[in-house]
């Protein structure tokens, strides 16, 4: 019972952190992106609440927090308000499986705990996968219960994009897997130690052998991500030059909010995926960039910080997409996403198979 | 953990899903205290560039949907396959490798079909 005891209060200590930091980088990426997008097209950004702007976010939480609610009359009042929850909910748990950090134990009362993933199932990459399939239904609700005609186009289009990319995406995986026959993302980038060309975009065996790259399946995933998170260039379920806002057309208040949240939550699962998978997660670049030597039992810090480093890359990169690229046209997404992503991901499932069984690691 | 099986990995998994939700609630519920309301009819009605509504918005839609929708209940079933085939790959040896191969092959031809049909267009 104590065992019990001192695991649920671990727990609910890594819960509070991981969800604090995540809002948090939510918070200030909304301010991020819009600097970052500012200085690429030569404007300042937000300038005016606190230094440099830095208060923005606050002041945009403030405004949204106070705002009148609206549901729209003929709108289905409960799945109204229960679709901005699903697709929260859906964001934030995915990141229960995440190791922020090395796989180490730590003794907490005579109780070994994982102190850098809050839970370390077996099927952690499955589990995240079903999670957002889930956040879906969110978008679709959300569009079919406002009534309105953009909402509803922006909810069946949304649907539409969110399934085709989620195949990319799951089929970019089995490769992965394929190298690192396990599910748990523990466990894969353990897999991924020690240089750069161990991880899994080269996937040179740690005692020399033959490489199978997975650089396709990382093409793949990063583009199918982007499109799952409905950023731009693939932001069609929100285009507004075509649907106004898409399918949170309707929302205001916190329930927009809400929605906002789960998609600036997912761009840094998605993140965080690709640094776990492809990126070697927490695993430094070679092993003279982390701490070691008297500074051994630092070595954690230093693999949260190449953690940290490797998802702000690639939250970085959305932005830098969105600034460079324009929108697709709606047949071009699906075409690209059936007839482009579809085959290479699939030929890269074959061919690493193939390669992984006359060259076994 | 000794025993990766254990269903005690799923309780961090299940508080965390709880405190989500109760974060979600909590904030819906104090927002409700805190925020104006205000409404009238002509601010409840949907949004339609501002001309007044003509129609429900329950409108049918193309058939294209569904199609697209079949087709990624095939593919994933696909993947939900592969995942534990990618799993366990090195213990299946020759035989795991060419029967995925058959069943790789057999959607191929599905895959192919739907190509020609021309389901994969999108007019």
């Amino acid at each position: 019972m104590f065992e019990v005891g001192v695991k649920i209060a671990v727990s609910l200590t890594q819960i509070s952190i991981v969800m604090g930091v995540v809002l948090l980088t939510v918070m200030f990426l909304t301010l991020a992106e819009r600097k970052v997008i500012g200085w690429m097209q030569d404007r300042m950004g937000p300038m005016e609440v606190g230094p440099y702007g830095i208060l923005q976010p606050i002041a945009d939480g403030l405004k949204l927090f106070f705002k009148e609610d609206i549901i729209p009359s003929g709108a289905n009042k409960y799945l109204f308000t229960l679709a901005p929850i699903i697709a929260l909910v859906a964001a934030l748990v995915g990141f229960a499986v995440i190791p922020f950090g090395p796989n180490m134990r730590v003794d907490v009362f005579g109780v070994q705990v994982q102190p850098f993933v809050i839970s370390d199932i077996n099927i952690g990459i499955l589990y995240i996968l079903a999670f957002t399939s889930i956040g879906a239904y969110g978008i679709i609700l959300g569009g079919w219960a406002s009534n309105s005609k953009y909402s509803l186009l922006g909810g069946l289009r949304a649907a539409a994009q969110l399934i085709s990319y989620e195949l990319n995406v799951g089929l970019a995986i089995v490769g992965v897997l394929l190298l690192a026959g396990s599910l748990s993302l523990v466990k894969i980038t353990e897999d991924q130690c020690c240089w750069i060309w161990n991880w899994f975009w080269l996937a040179v065996p740690r005692g020399g052998g033959v490489p199978i790259p997975q650089i396709l399946a990382f093409v793949v995933f990063v583009i199918s991500a982007v499109a799952e998170t409905n950023r731009l260039p693939f932001d069609l379920p929100e285009a507004e030059s075509e649907l106004v806002a898409g399918f949170f057309t309707e929302y205001s208040g916190m329930r927009f909010a809400f929605f906002f949240l789960a998609e600036y939550a997912n761009m840094i699962l998605v993140s965080c995926i690709a640094a776990a998978l492809f990126l070697g997660g927490w695993n430094a670049p070679a092993p003279f960039l982390q701490f070691h030597g008297s500074l051994e039992h630092l070595a954690w810090l230093s693999g949260i910080m190449w953690f940290a480093v490797k998802v702000y890359f690639f939250l970085f990169l959305f932005f830098w997409i969105r600034a460079t690229l324009p929108r697709l046209r709606y047949d071009q997404l699906m075409r690209f996403g059936w007839k482009v992503m579809l085959p290479i991901a699939l030929g890269n499932i074959v061919v690493t198979a193939i390669a992984a069984y006359f060259f076994p690691r | 953990m000794a025993n990766e099986a254990v269903p005690l990995n799923y309780i961090p998994i299940l508080l965390f899903m709880a405190i989500v939700v109760a974060f979600a609630v909590i904030s819906l519920l104090i927002g409700s205290i805190a925020r104006p309301s205000h409404p009238y009819p002509a601010k409840l009605t949907p949004y339609e560039s501002g001309s007044p509504l003509f129609s429900d918005a329950r409108v049918p839609f193309p058939m294209r949907y569904y199609i697209i929708a079949m087709l990624f209940v095939i593919f994933d079933i696909e993947f939900v396959f592969l995942f534990p085939w990618a799993v366990g790959f090195k213990q299946l040896g020759l035989l795991g490798l060419l029967e995925m191969g058959l069943f790789i092959g057999i959607l191929l031809v599905g895959y192919w079909y739907a190509w020609k049909k021309g389901a994969l267009e999108w007019e």
